[in-house]
């Protein structure tokens, strides 16, 4: 198996946003790296299959996608929580901006169904369209901006920032969220 | 553009879309503030990763691969 040398860049180009998109999913950096790295043995395993020309980054994004998910199915009881462990990880990472809010948007995060984080991710942070997003998750456009938008709905529901001018903390409620540390 | 095979098969999961929580989601009624922040703050979790670059594990496993492949038809 020679390797291409645009291959080899385009896989290794995709790592860093392929690790994003792994934590997000799975909330664990060390489960996640192994996701990012069996998704580039498959890739590389299946590389007569993709169709150059095409986007290299969603179709490992798509790999990563469809791994974890059969991955999460096995693993159900270990994984399928999406308020404890996957919370738990996130809090025990080390906090990079210190600021409040940053950390109860990740918390808030930790709270969605793992199908509106997905959608929310590809399309709010990875960059994908939404047609894009829709055939990495196998699903219809429509379903795609459903879940954005339930996503965001329910984010800001958590966050209390569900009007214009709701930006105002309410601590209470915030500590709450927060799981009740600060 | 759409023409990708994804390795695998792309099974239906569970949907949240049956489970209506309570209120739902109403497309646009976010104020644009909200959406921007919201998108604001999903972007700087997601970047910190990102700008982590390519950890060596990951670059050790492609040269790995390619002296392998090298070696071996595979």
């Amino acid at each position: 198996m020679p390797m291409d040398e645009s291959v080899r860049k385009a896989i290794l180009g995709a790592v860093p946003s392929l690790r994003a998109f792994a934590i997000s999913l799975c909330g664990n950096v060390d489960r996640a790296d192994d996701l990012v790295q069996e998704t580039m043995l498959r890739a590389l395993a299946n590389i007569d299959s993709f169709q150059p020309g095409t986007n290299m980054s969603a179709w490992l994004f798509t790999i990563l996608r469809n791994h974890f998910r059969s991955e999460y199915r096995k693993r159900r009881r270990e994984v399928e929580d999406t308020d404890g462990h996957y919370a738990d990880s996130l809090k025990s990472q080390p906090e990079q901006h210190g600021q409040v809010e940053f950390r109860e948007f990740k918390e808030a995060l930790t709270h969605l169904p793992s199908d509106q984080r997905e959608a929310l991710i590809l399309v709010g942070a990875s960059g994908f369209s939404y047609e894009e997003a829709a055939n990495i998750c196998g699903c219809a456009v429509g379903t795609i901006k459903s879940r954005v938008n339930r996503a965001r709905t329910r984010l800001a529901e958590l966050l209390s920032i569900d009007g214009v001018d709701d930006f105002g903390p309410d601590e209470q409620t915030r500590a709450v969220l927060a799981g009740g540390g600060e | 553009m759409n023409e990708r095979k994804p390795v695998g098969q792309h099974k239906p999961m569970e949907t949240s879309e049956t489970t209506n929580k309570k209120g739902g989601a109403k497309p646009g009624k976010l104020g644009r503030d909200v959406q921007a922040r919201l998108g604001q703050q999903l972007r700087a979790m997601y970047d910190d990763v990102v700008n982590q670059g390519v950890p060596d594990r990951f670059a050790d496993l492609i040269n790995r691969l390619e002296d392998n492949g090298n070696k071996d038809k595979h």
